[in-house]
């Protein structure tokens, strides 16, 4: 009773400094609390969100260490320790489904990686603003397209029979290609129709960094003579370097963690043994297989060395330059 | 001085017209396969694989979108798409504006707590069958519960909305309506939202675009056809070349329905861009500025 008549005189007069002054912390976060009760009303539904849909799967992950059983359940399943995983590091299958992950990722990451950042550089010195933004309007619109139809025009554009690009092959006298069928095309078809849909994106980020860079040092630049590509040189890349860093750091980070949505709709019967990935191998052993618990193991060892390689990476950048994520 | 002067405006001319020269280029690169669709999509089929259709519509015809349009897969589809972007998004913003609002606040205590406990789930997370089992013994699975509410918020949007609330709102403002007695609950609904317009059209653009252009839950969660999303449709049509032939009503000879097929897929790639092709450049001078806020602060 008169911890709650304290209480009360403190919300009505914060100014009391003498009431606030004896009560112990834990009294005051009650009262911050019970004042503001509803700042935590507005957070709830995501924290019980989260619960339910990230922390109870997490504690699902128990999965790869037990031989599932669905009349058991979860915990009833009997624990089988590691075996899961060994059978995965000794399958046929673990070689080439890490190879073909870091291979796509890599190739993605060494071309497409500079793309948005010479398209950002180049955009910035464009004289004329109007066609800046222009360009910008173009290049933005494949990101809003969905994989499904990037996916579908390639198919369309690359078709053997009825396709454009075959067409244009055969006028000049070659042999029609079939090009969603060749192992060796896989990446590269992958590698490049991604950058035709995020480059325009991936420059955003750059063009708000390069903004931010003070315009008094190229107008000093400027009177001293400096060219346009001395200027890109010595100003905007060390300018936006630290953005620059942060951003390879995520994709590096983020190379074994290939998407599956792209890579399973380009997926077919011959090119198979070029676009088998992490992803795409968790979905079929999983979903198509109903192997849950191998599936679980596999997505698991994925999550773990995902962790590892940002955290490497990220050390890495700071010892070298400076710049980190944390 | 002069020579330098001049050695260094021929050095930006030629620079100049490199760049325009390569960012037209580019442009077009990405313009150009948009544009063939477009126009292959209205054009006679045989005309198009003989390679006779460059710059404008040859044998201009609509039996392409009278198919797609006549077709009931398609249209249900297209109709499920809107109701999963509609529900989704709303359920998207009225979990994520709050909460973002809440953590906004430098002085809610528990702040650190509560950004840890979300942050953790952006490196750790059970993975494809745990996730599957949860929205199985939910009983959300073949259900349209299982399209909107297991993406339902992410950590990424509450950090950028976070941070949008924390650099545009001033503390002043906040100061002030607790001094005329304002209650955080009417802080936030009669001045933090209306003052979020950037941010809200930013969001809504990214949630819409987001369920309006995913098939990853409809292909784990549903079995149901009806249930199905334009991308599933799509995906049957466009990908797997599994065109349903009755969907072809004039079926005289084959090689007609060959081509037509070929037609309908142009047409249908136009018919389910549109709509996110239609949204983006209304919201453009939003989403641009909110990129930047959520990104440059992350």
């Amino acid at each position: 009773m008169k911890q709650s008549v304290v209480t009360r005189l403190a919300a009505s007069e914060p100014s009391d400094q003498l009431v606030i002054k004896k009560r112990s912390r834990v009294a005051e976060t009650w009262t911050y609390v019970k004042r503001n009760y509803d700042l935590y009303l507005f957070i709830l539904p995501v924290l019980v969100y989260f619960a339910i849909f990230h922390y109870i799967p997490m504690y699902g992950v128990q999965l790869a260490f037990r031989d599932y059983n669905p009349i058991d359940g979860i915990l009833g399943s009997k624990w089988v320790g590691l075996e899961y995983f060994e059978r995965f590091f000794n399958s046929a299958y673990f070689w080439t489904i890490i190879k073909n992950t870091v291979v796509i990722s890599l190739y993605s990451l060494l071309i497409g990686f500079p793309a948005p950042l010479i398209l950002a550089l180049l955009l910035n010195q464009l004289p004329s603003q109007k066609y800046k933004r222009f360009i910008q309007t173009v290049t933005y619109a494949p990101h809003f397209i969905s994989v499904v139809v990037i996916v579908g025009i390639l198919m369309v554009f690359l078709s053997p029979s009825t396709g454009i690009v075959n067409t244009m092959i055969t006028f000049f006298g070659g042999e029609p290609i079939n090009f969603m069928a060749k192992p060796k095309l896989f990446s590269t078809l992958y590698v490049f129709s991604d950058i035709w849909q995020t480059a325009g994106w991936g420059a955003i980020i750059y063009l708000a960094a390069l903004a931010a860079i003070s315009p008094e040092l190229h107008e000093a630049a400027m009177i001293d003579g400096a060219t346009k590509l001395q200027r890109i040189r010595h100003i905007d890349i060390p300018g936006i370097m630290p953005t620059v860093i942060i951003l390879l750091i995520l994709s590096l980070g983020g190379v074994m963690s290939l998407g599956f949505e792209k890579v399973y709709l380009m997926q077919n019967q011959l090119n198979v043994s070029s676009s088998e990935i992490i992803a795409t191998y968790v979905y079929k052993v999983g979903l198509q297989n109903g192997d849950f618990s191998f599936s679980t193991a596999v997505g698991l060892f994925n999550t773990v060395i995902n962790f590892v390689l940002l955290v490497i990476v990220n050390r890495f950048a700071k010892r070298v330059s400076e710049h980190s994520l944390w | 001085m002069n020579a330098k002067h001049t050695q260094k405006s021929w050095s930006d001319a030629v620079f100049d017209y490199c760049n325009y020269a390569i960012l037209t280029f580019a442009m077009l690169l990405v313009l150009y396969p948009l544009y063939f669709v477009l126009i292959a999509s209205v054009s006679d089929p045989t005309l198009v694989s003989g390679g006779k259709v460059w710059l404008w519509p040859q044998g201009f015809r609509w039996t392409g979108y009278e198919a797609v349009f006549g077709n009931s897969a398609i249209m249900t589809g297209f109709r499920n798409s809107l109701m999963y972007v509609v529900i989704g998004t709303a359920i998207n913003l009225v979990l994520t504006l709050p909460a973002a609002y809440s953590l906004s606040r430098k002085d809610l205590k528990g702040r650190g707590i509560f950004t840890f406990y979300l942050v953790v789930t952006m490196f750790f997370g059970g993975g494809l069958i745990p996730t599957y089992m949860l929205v199985k013994d939910l009983g959300m699975l073949n259900t349209i519960w299982a399209m909107v509410i297991p993406g339902a918020v992410s950590v990424w949007n509450i950090i950028i909305c976070r941070t949008f609330f924390q650099s545009t709102l001033p503390t002043e403002l906040l100061e002030a309506a607790i001094v005329d007695g304002c209650t955080n609950k009417r802080f936030f609904f009669s001045i933090v939202i209306p003052l979020s317009t950037p941010l809200i059209a930013v969001m809504v653009l990214f949630c819409a675009v987001g369920y309006w252009n995913s098939y990853f839950s409809a292909l784990i969660y549903l079995k149901d056809h009806d249930l199905y999303p334009l991308q599933m449709i799509l995906r049957e049509i466009l990908v797997q070349n599994s065109l349903d032939t009755s969907m072809i009503k004039d079926r005289a000879l084959l090689e007609e329905r060959q081509h037509l097929s070929e037609l309908i897929k142009y047409a249908v790639i136009i018919v389910a861009s549109v709509p996110v092709l239609i949204l983006y450049p209304f919201l453009q001078k939003y989403f641009v500025k909110g990129i930047m806020i959520g990104s440059i602060k992350g």
